[in-house]
């Protein structure tokens, strides 16, 4: 049942062919047979999905159930929940319980979705592999000596492993879309200011965006649709009439005019990963759309503008973790600065650290315009290559990642190589634009590969009509990893 | 460009992270070879181009200057590693 899609789950609640309480009880029993080995929750709410999932039980029966009530899910542990722990998968945060839902969950908890549990990720949403995690990295079901990528690496593992049918996620530079590539499903962040910020723990602000991963395009239209909406709370929230993400889903594709920068297709993309993405283009071409080259000429300038900016906003922003109102405090100081310096040193892992540093550099006294500024500058001519592009084309289509999912322990020690992983997805953050990842094909060693595809500003229903139209059309979507339980189960 | 050991111990101390014996030598050597990443930014002239500090161009809203959220603090002090009478408490700093 957990296979099935939202709309068949949301039939079979309505037929009373299934409750909520058996649906949340099937996927409790997934998680406990399957999260030893891929560590993709971090925790789970036994009691409070049940309780939840009886009160959707009582809204169905009464009546008043929405596409999405009775739903189960997780939420990627950077979003407060005041039911259960919301760590950022730190240490500084191991021990914290939030006084309030952020916007996405209590959206969520409206429209009757049942929340399972929190699912790990790289600490502070820093990184692209899982590995920064304080609790140990998230595994990828398809081979659990390749990391699920990251940093919402958690919610990844879980949807491609049938735990939940649906997770969130958030995306400061690939972080839902580099994960969903590399464990082969959809995911989806919308046009930065779709989605509140509020109670998402906050890396950096002018690039974070939350998003939703799921099995396919149909499967994540609804949840972004209850997610999405103007929230004062968050001041950078967009005032736009409320959206229906799935109303453009059965639209045909012909004519759809499908951009492919030549920057995308250069040097750096594995032969495996490119393969996948020309059949995938080639299905499309079949399907009716029709493919025009562009240029985005400043691409290779995305990664370090990227990685200026986000530090910056990163060591602004973490240093309210500073042992006194929240969050780890060290157990013996001296005095308050050395309170601060110890608490941060043993709170935040390397990563984290290091991108403080980084941040803390560049908006220092003499490297500001040199750094910072320079950065924002790129940011501006990244941007208006899009602009340009999207005069020729209507969505923009490339990998999503250079390669599939690497062994756990292959780039942990260098994060220069980490962050080149980035390339084909932080341009699309410091543009502000949508953009998802979608299941393509499996590349050499049998690992998902993910087509990005790229929107204009507020483009989200038609990227998802476009994801639909290709999943109506291929099953790559409906590939999964083999199951421990099958494997447990197989001919003695 | 190329950071200095004791260019990392200073940016440590303004960052409020306190760094460990033998740490600030890795560290320097992982955030140089970030800084070789980054240097790639300062080949490109970008006179003339304005900063673009976020992806929509926005004016800050205003509201109307009335109370709008209760008085939480005792479920917000809760989290707070030390706390007394509704204060927070940190090692003296005044003597």
């Amino acid at each position: 049942m957990l296979n099935a899609s939202l709309q068949e789950l949301a039939s079979a609640l309505a037929d009373k062919r299934i409750s909520s309480v058996e649906l949340t009880r099937a996927a409790l029993d997934r998680i406990a047979a399957e999260n030893p080995r891929l560590n993709a929750f971090v925790h789970v709410d036994e009691g409070g999905a049940l309780a939840a999932a009886a009160a959707a039980d009582a809204r169905i029966a009464a009546g008043q159930a929405g596409p999405l009530t009775g739903i189960p899910l997780a939420h990627k542990d950077v979003f407060c929940t005041a039911d259960m722990p919301t760590t950022c998968a730190s240490k500084m945060l191991a021990n914290f319980v939030s006084p309030y839902d952020a916007h996405v969950v209590a959206q969520l908890k409206k429209a009757g979705t049942v929340l399972v549990g929190k699912t790990n990720m790289d600490e502070f949403a820093m990184g692209s592999s899982n590995e920064n995690s304080h609790f140990g990295a998230a595994r990828n079901p398809w081979n659990t000596t390749r990391v699920p990528g990251g940093s919402s690496g958690g919610s990844a593992a879980a949807v491609a492993a049938g735990l939940v049918p649906v997770a969130t996620g958030t995306d400061t530079g690939g972080s839902v879309r580099q994960p969903a590539s590399f464990c082969g499903v959809t995911g989806i962040k919308p046009t930065y200011g779709v989605v509140s910020r509020y109670g998402m723990i906050a890396y950096a602000s002018s690039l974070d965006q939350g998003g939703v991963l799921g099995r396919s395009a149909a499967d994540c239209a609804p949840v972004l649709t209850a997610m999405a909406g103007f929230d004062p709370r968050d001041s950078t929230s967009l005032e736009r009439p409320a959206e229906d993400f799935a109303r453009d889903l059965d639209k045909p594709i012909e004519g759809l005019r499908i951009g492919l920068p030549r920057e995308y297709f250069g040097e750096g993309m594995d032969d495996d990963v490119r393969a996948v993405i020309d059949a995938a283009l080639d299905t499309y071409r079949r399907l009716g759309a029709t493919t025009v080259a562009v240029e985005l000429p400043n691409s290779k300038l995305a990664i370090p503008a990227y990685y200026v900016i986000a530090p910056a906003e990163a060591s602004s922003n973490l240093s309210r973790f500073d042992g006194v109102r929240y969050g780890h405090r060290a157990a013996d100081y001296t005095d308050l600065a050395d309170m601060y310096g110890k608490s941060r040193a043993e709170g935040f892992g390397g990563e984290v650290k290091r991108r403080i540093l980084v941040g803390t550099y560049v908006l220092s006294h003499g490297y500001y315009d040199a750094y910072y500024l320079q950065a924002q500058k790129l940011r501006r001519l990244i941007a208006d290559d899009f602009r340009k592009a999207f005069e020729q084309c209507d969505v923009i289509a490339g990998p999503t990642a250079p390669t599939t999912a690497y062994e756990v322990g292959a780039k942990c020690d260098d994060p220069v190589q980490m962050y080149l992983g980035d390339i084909y997805t932080v341009a699309i953050n410091l543009a502000g634009l949508p953009a998802l990842s979608l299941p393509a094909g499996l590349g050499g060693a049998g690992l998902p590969v993910g087509l990005q595809l790229i929107g204009n500003y507020f483009g989200e229903a038609r990227l998802l009509s476009a994801a639909h139209r290709f999943q109506q059309a291929t099953d790559w979507h409906q590939a999964r990893p083999a199951r421990a339980s099958e494997e447990e189960g197989s001919p003695r | 460009m190329s950071l200095e050991l004791d260019q990392v111990k200073h940016i440590a101390r303004l960052a409020r992270i306190e760094l460990g014996p033998g740490e600030a030598e890795d560290v320097l050597a992982k955030l140089n070879g970030i800084f070789d990443l980054v240097e790639q930014m300062q080949a490109v002239d970008t006179s003339g181009v304005e900063p673009m500090s976020h992806p929509q161009e926005l004016y800050q809203r205003l509201r109307d200057d009335v109370v709008t959220e209760p008085d939480r603090r005792d479920a917000f002090q809760r989290v707070a590693p030390a706390t007394e009478a509704g204060l927070y408490l940190v090692p003296r700093v005044i003597e």
